[in-house]
């Protein structure tokens, strides 16, 4: 791609929320709407430069990330020790997938009063709930991946007589990579899906908290704030794995440039 | 020597494969099996790989059982099937893992400087054309020293010009080390360039119609093998259609006997 035409599309891409916002902006400063309910987008912006300046923020994001931290390491730790178990095992297969996929039809969301009742209202609870957001979908793609593995490939293992933990890492392994990458990202996505979720139902500190915080003191920019913090952290958490994981993957011939 | 007694192949739904092979390949002979689809050509080469287990019957090489992937065999695919995640160079040392590096960079390194990808050496095989992979895969095969080499059908999805420069290559290759080779094939012309014996297989279910010895010198001319091809062609015509007509019983055609070395 010709990066002037990369740069056009990136200025298209923003044209439609740009001209939103400014539009909305003049709008109120003209005195045509209020601008109570929807703040304009200079009042988010302070309201998230002043949150930042007296480092209230950054208790909010530190609590936020530690939550969504704690949840992928351990929904992602299990769905791939799990998945990698059901792809390779068909006695594993037949025993667990079954539970599982009857599981993952159950809204996670359901749990919650479950684990309240379990678990107290503290830390464990919206840990465990992110984790049982992140681990379906790793879980799901690892096993799939393994299990679709190319026969072809795994045969000229077998010509070269590789062992069965050879086989596994020079073959499995990075063969399943590149979905499991793709499952992960999916993962983290739904991990900071399910801390919103987790902070609403009781926190006292977290971005979830400066929604709920925002809502019942009437202050729609913070909720806006934490919003835009929300998005920002989420996409700076999906790169961070994308930038990760690019060595791995370098052999892949798609345009992972574009991501 | 590579022994095939007596090799029957049924597949779990019936289908018979194979119907008692027996055959001898000698050291250094390249011995190439012809046939229409379905004779099975492939699910020999399999059985004699290791990949897949006979029904009955047993191939040897040297004395010992070919029941399971051997150091001594190795086995070029129809299609490439290198290692995406590789680059040309470590597909082609995949084999090599227990060698010391230093061997095993200057194993690899002639190998490919023999089939001319020399300077693809650090390239992804997405970046190869069907033929350069191919080369690539027979320098895998090559670099392990096998005994015994099986080609199955590796030229059949290239064009004409490729696939005459990839006979140039096999050629080279195989003249450093001589190992035994059986190349899968169903294009007579190629059996008539490469081998010193083809056999000539019928299908349903697979068994040997004839074995024919190739009386020319192996040519710097393809074409100067038309008259060895022409017998083939016939042969290969005769065992389709007595297919068709119920069959003949194997022993009727050619040169069965193993062959003097065809000059080079």
């Amino acid at each position: 791609m010709v990066r002037g035409d990369r740069t056009l599309r990136a200025l298209l891409a923003l044209l439609l929320p740009l001209g939103l916002a400014i539009g909305w902006e003049l709008a109120v400063r003209a005195g045509l709407a209020q601008g109570r309910l929807l703040p304009p987008p200079s009042r988010v912006l302070a309201m998230l430069g002043g949150l930042a300046a007296s480092g209230e923020l950054w208790v909010h994001v530190q609590a936020t990330l530690v939550r969504v931290a704690s949840g992928f390491v351990l929904g992602a730790g299990l769905g791939i020790a799990l998945g990698a178990l059901t792809g390779t095992l068909p006695l594993a297969r037949h025993l667990l997938d079954p539970a599982f996929q009857a599981l993952r039809a159950v809204p996670s969301l359901a749990w919650v009063p479950l684990f309240i009742l379990w678990l107290g209202i503290l830390e464990t609870p919206k840990v465990v709930l992110i984790a049982v957001g992140v681990f379906f979908p790793v879980y799901v793609g690892v096993s799939g991946a393994i299990a679709s593995v190319d026969r072809k490939l795994v045969e000229v293992g077998r010509i070269f007589r590789l062992s069965r933990t050879a086989l596994a890492r020079r073959i499995l392994l990075p063969a399943v990579l590149p979905a499991t990458v793709v499952a992960l990202r999916t993962g983290l996505g739904l991990g900071f899906l399910f801390v919103v979720a987790a902070e609403l139902m009781g926190a006292s500190e977290g971005l979830g908290y400066l929604l709920v915080d925002g809502q019942q003191f009437g202050k729609p920019e913070q909720i806006l704030a934490a919003i835009l913090a929300f998005a920002l952290l989420g996409k700076a958490a999906d790169t961070v794995l994308v930038v990760l994981t690019r060595p791995l993957l370098r052999w892949q011939d798609v345009a992972r440039d574009s991501l | 020597m590579l022994a095939f007694r007596n090799v029957t192949k049924t597949y779990a739904d019936g289908t018979r494969a194979l119907a008692g092979i027996t055959l001898q390949v000698a050291p250094g002979e390249i011995l190439a099996l012809v046939g229409g689809s379905g004779c099975g050509k492939t699910t020999l080469l399999r059985l004699a790989a290791g990949l897949d287990t006979a029904s009955g019957g047993a191939i040897h090489l040297d004395g010992e059982a070919l029941d399971r992937p051997h150091p001594g065999v190795g086995l070029v695919f129809q299609e490439p099937r290198l290692l995406p995640w590789l680059t040309v160079a470590q597909n082609v040392g995949f084999g090599l893992a227990e060698l010391p590096a230093c061997e095993r960079r200057a194993r690899v390194a002639h190998a490919l400087d023999r089939v001319g990808l020399a300077e693809h050496a650090d390239r992804w095989p997405r970046d190869l054309s069907g033929g350069q992979q191919q080369r690539a895969a027979i320098a895998r095969a090559f670099v392990a020293r096998p005994k015994v080499l099986l080609l199955d059908e590796p030229f059949s999805a290239l064009d004409a010009v490729t696939r005459q420069d990839l006979h140039g290559h096999l050629l080279g290759l195989w003249a450093e080390t001589r190992p035994t080779i059986v190349l899968v094939t169903h294009d007579v012309g190629e059996a008539a360039v490469l081998a010193d014996r083809a056999v000539v297989l019928r299908p349903k279910p697979g068994r040997i119609h004839g074995i024919f010895a190739i009386a020319t010198p192996r040519p710097e001319d393809p074409d100067a093998n038309a008259p060895d091809t022409r017998r083939l062609r016939t042969a290969l015509g005769a065992s389709l259609r007595e297919d068709a007509q119920g069959g003949t019983p194997y022993g009727s055609g050619g040169a069965s006997a193993l062959p003097s070395a065809r000059s080079r």
